[in-house]
């Protein structure tokens, strides 16, 4: 049974060791702030962070996760950089349905964190694994901007 | 989503419906058998404006409004409560928002699709705020013994003006609760400039704060005790059926409970679900890999052989011959043998997959002759209706219980993976059965966008004007879905922006040759406004290189002067369902919008070599739309989009901020479909599956700047859609641009690698 770190706690997830942690999260320990979009890494829709890197859980056995510090949705609040990315996005009125947001939070802090300061290129790069169906993008750029301290 | 407090003791309605005491409600609306329905008097149930129906005011002054229409992203559960809000005179951070069950019956019409919700429902709830507030003057009034006309709701409190004295809602809900709700004859509502949220945009989203921190809860998110999770493997073609299957290897799979089989419903299969063997799992992982080693033997049946590459031809042979006519005005044939040149071109739109980003899903349970469903719909009366009918149960029994939705664009509102879900549930002994689509389902499994060859012919004279314009729409229709009639368009369609051309040519028909249906075809996001606004406004640009003009003009000439047409003078008897009269096709709003994003998109500006702007405008969902897209074409072919100016004019702007929001998206949308988006067919099955090869817009291809600019309109011009009306001129408007920079016309769609090649 892999034990976990999840969000600062240590959690005994009861799944084969080859269960994805997306749904380890989702139906085994009940927190859906994680979201399932395609299963193949192809939507960023649920991204979290594994010792800090953004990481799909879709595709990420919980043995891989297993000894490393997961942060989810959940708890990104806590985080400074994640806060500010949760104002900004609140702010500007970046989502429309939402779903994707928390994997688009979750990879835009992760940037932002490791690069305070992201040119539009540098925004691409990291946030074009992340779908919109919505079509927020260009709010989603805009926040994160403003969460860097730029301008909208 | 919110958690209401019920113990809290609140009047002024009540959270319970079982406890509603609607006898000292409105009468509903009353209409004579003969006299003309439109707009929301014409949809199933009508409208509601009882506030003891939406509102709730609590002792501690909490107002909580009930918003009956679905959340997909267009905002309506901030949008709709706030009008409520505004017209009662509450003060915004004091109001909750609870989400209504389906019921019809109760709420008014809840289908959210065609763009309506706001252009439907404004009206009545901002009777319904009014009515309220009125309740709650009536009860300061007698309360002090003072003449109604000396107080003064002002918010979130009533005031005696003479003496200033005041009483918050709070204190007045009980008084007020026991007043009859006043008649909607004597109502007072607003006048704009008493507008405190309404056209301002300052409200922020009500499920914003819990969206970011993963606490909104959207169909996929439910989680019952005792939840057991499904997913299913259904025919891999329409109207296919199950032989045999061997569970054998699946029961084997560790989480796996139960594998059970799901009769489908041949074609026409409507909302109901497309049959196939449920995997019952410990989780959604088990379930699925559970699905993995299912051993089926499925009959194909009679669409085993739709192949995309060989309809497209049978399209264009249909296309090239004459179909059912729609629309004929002077003489075709007639204005073409005397055009000085014709000029022919045939556009191509496959199949799309909606591809929220929520796949569907959906929880059921079944204690004793009740079923409780949880679920994204669009359509909350329709899923209680295909459930009840489905299990066997009374409507009554059934209840379903509408999360958020995560992205609908038409696939919600079709609810056979709610039925599954409880036929699952059945099936379990009514466990509750979280049921889930995986992408490939989605992508698969759907009710896709039609697929259509548009063929047209205009005959021009010595100076490039158009005397002569035929056009013949070959697609699938909607209408194969439920079997009447299922060859032909049918008048929404036509009226999507084909027959309704509002342009002053002389000799013009338009006819709709057969088409059939080998697979399930469903609304799509703005429909066939797509196919349609696609043809048409490349066509007109093609006539204007043709004709040696700048396309802006050539357009703006083809429209002619400002006019309000009767939509039916078109052919056109559908017009959105709203009344021909209130809402007649007016080509000055439509010439202004074109005028406005050519002006503020600096049309005809000087740009580096490579770059050019295309323009195209649709009217859809009664919204007039203008787009000019700004192209960068590199030498290689790459694409690059850095500028969209949209002018919008949908009549007054309730939430702008949240309007702009939703033509940002379509447009994103818009060049998803032109790039990338196609949904094919071979030997029957789709090829596509995941993300992968069923593309969308990514943030690196998305236009970098899309600017917004809104036709300013009093609030008394009746409103125009919003969620939709944004995406058709999109497609035609870049390819028009691309032929700028380039030369190249692009008349099939998606893009792809045609300008590389």
């Amino acid at each position: 049974m892999p034990t976990l770190n999840i969000n600062g706690k240590t959690v005994d997830a009861d799944v084969p060791a080859d269960t994805p942690l997306l749904w380890t999260l989702r139906d085994v320990l009940n927190m859906t702030g994680t979201k399932f979009g395609c299963g193949m890494a192809l939507c960023g829709a649920c991204t979290v962070h594994l010792d800090g890197a953004p990481t799909r859980s879709c595709i990420t056995p919980v043995s891989a996760a297993a000894g490393r510090k997961i942060t989810t949705i959940e708890a990104i609040g806590e985080d400074t950089v994640g806060k500010a990315v949760q104002a900004a996005w609140i702010e500007l009125g970046v989502p429309q349905c939402g779903y994707c947001h928390s994997g688009q939070i979750m990879a835009a802090t992760a940037l932002l964190k490791q690069n305070p300061k992201p040119s539009d290129a540098d925004i691409d790069d990291a946030m074009s694994g992340n779908l919109c169906r919505c079509g927020t993008y260009p709010r989603i750029r805009a926040a994160i901007k403003q969460a860097a301290g730029g301008t909208k | 989503m919110e958690t209401i407090n019920v113990s809290r003791r609140a009047f002024l309605g009540t959270l319970s419906a079982a406890g509603l005491a609607l006898a000292v409600g409105l009468p509903r609306p009353a209409f004579s058998a003969d006299e003309p329905k439109y707009g929301a008097d014409s949809m199933p149930n009508a409208w509601v404006d009882n506030p003891l129906v939406f509102v709730v005011i609590g002792e501690d002054g909490t107002v909580t409004i009930t918003c009956h229409r679905q959340e997909m992203g267009q905002g309506v559960r901030t949008s709709l409560p706030m009008v409520v809000a505004d017209e009662l005179e509450a003060d915004w951070g004091r109001v909750r928002v609870q989400q209504a069950t389906g019921d019809q019956e109760r709420f008014g019409n809840q289908d959210t699709d065609g763009s309506r919700s706001m252009r439907h429902f404004f009206e009545p709830m901002r009777r319904c705020g009014a009515a309220a507030r009125t309740m709650l003057e009536q009860a300061a009034a007698a309360q002090w013994q003072v003449p109604l006309a000396e107080v003064q709701a002002l918010n979130h409190e009533v005031v005696h003006r003479p003496t200033q004295r005041k009483l918050g809602y709070g204190a007045l809900a009980v008084a007020a609760s026991r007043l009859p709700v006043p008649a909607r004859a004597t109502l007072r509502l607003k006048k704009p400039a008493e507008f405190r949220y309404i056209g301002k945009g300052q409200v922020k989203l009500v499920d914003g704060p819990d969206i970011v921190a993963g606490r909104g809860q959207y169909g996929i998110d439910t989680v019952l005790d005792g939840m057991l999770y499904a997913v299913v493997a259904r025919p891999p073609v329409y109207g296919g059926k199950l032989v045999t299957y061997d569970a054998t290897a699946a029961m084997n799979v560790p989480g796996v409970v139960k594998v059970v089989e799901i009769p489908g419903t041949p074609p026409p299969s409507e909302f109901q679900p497309l049959g196939g063997v449920a995997v019952v799992a410990r989780n959604t992982w088990a379930a699925i890999k559970g699905r993995e080693a299912l051993k089926i033997t499925w009959d194909d049946g009679p669409n085993a052989a739709y192949d995309s590459t060989a309809y497209r031809a049978a399209l264009e042979k249909s296309a090239r011959n004459p179909g059912k006519i729609v629309r004929d005005l002077g003489n075709v044939e007639t204005g073409m043998a005397r055009a000085a040149r014709r000029l022919q071109a045939e556009y191509y739109i496959p199949h799309m997959a909606q591809a929220p980003m929520e796949p569907p899903a959906a929880t059921a349970r079944i204690v004793g002759d009740r079923c409780e469903v949880w679920a994204a719909v669009q359509a909350p009366q329709a899923a209680r209706d295909r459930v009840a009918k489905r299990l066997g149960f009374p409507l009554d029994r059934v209840t379903v219980n509408v999360t958020l939705l995560g992205g609908g664009f038409g696939r919600k509102s079709k609810p056979d993976y709610v039925v599954e879900a409880a036929l699952v549930s059945r099936a379990m002994k009514g466990a509750p059965v979280k049921l889930t689509w995986t992408r490939e389902d989605d992508v698969r499994h759907g009710y896709y966008h039609t697929v259509s060859v548009e063929h047209l012919e205009a005959g021009l004279d010595n100076a490039g004007k158009p005397v002569a314009w035929l056009h013949r729409s070959a697609a699938p229709a909607i209408a194969s879905l439920f079997g009447a009639d299922p060859k032909h368009e049918q008048p929404p369609e036509l009226g999507m922006g084909l027959v309704n051309v509002p342009f002053l040519i002389p000799n013009l028909r338009v006819e709709n040759p057969e088409a059939e249906a080998h697979a399930r075809i469903g609304w799509y996001r703005s429909v066939s406004n797509i196919p349609h606004a696609f043809a048409i406004q490349s066509f007109v640009a093609e006539l204007a290189a043709a004709a040696g003009r700048d396309p802006k003009d050539y357009l703006l000439e083809l429209i002619g002067p400002a006019r309000r047409i009767d939509p039916r003078t078109l052919n056109d008897n559908w017009n959105y369902t709203e009344s021909p009269e209130r809402y007649p096709l007016d080509t000055g709003r439509l010439r202004r919008v074109i005028e406005t994003a050519a002006k503020e998109a600096g049309w005809g500006r000087k740009l580096p070599v490579g770059q050019a702007l295309g323009i195209a405008a649709h009217y859809s969902f009664v919204t007039y739309v203008a787009a000019v897209v700004q192209v960068a074409v590199s030498k290689k072919g790459e694409l690059a989009i850095p500028r969209v100016d949209l002018a919008v004019d949908c009549g007054p702007q309730i939430n702008p901020e949240r309007i702009r929001a939703q033509f940002e998206g379509a447009c994103v949308m818009g060049v998803g479909n032109a790039l990338l988006s196609e949904i094919s067919f071979k030997a029957g099955r789709v090829e596509q599956t995941n993300f992968h090869n069923y593309q969308i817009a990514r943030m690196n291809v998305a236009p970098r700047d899309i600017r917004v600019h809104f036709i300013a309109a009093d609030f008394d011009v009746p409103l125009g859609g919003v969620g939709e009306p944004g995406v058709p001129p999109i497609a035609p408007a870049l390819c028009n641009a691309i032929f700028a920079a380039t030369g190249k016309r692009i008349r099939s769609l998606p893009i792809a690698n045609q300008l590389s090649t």
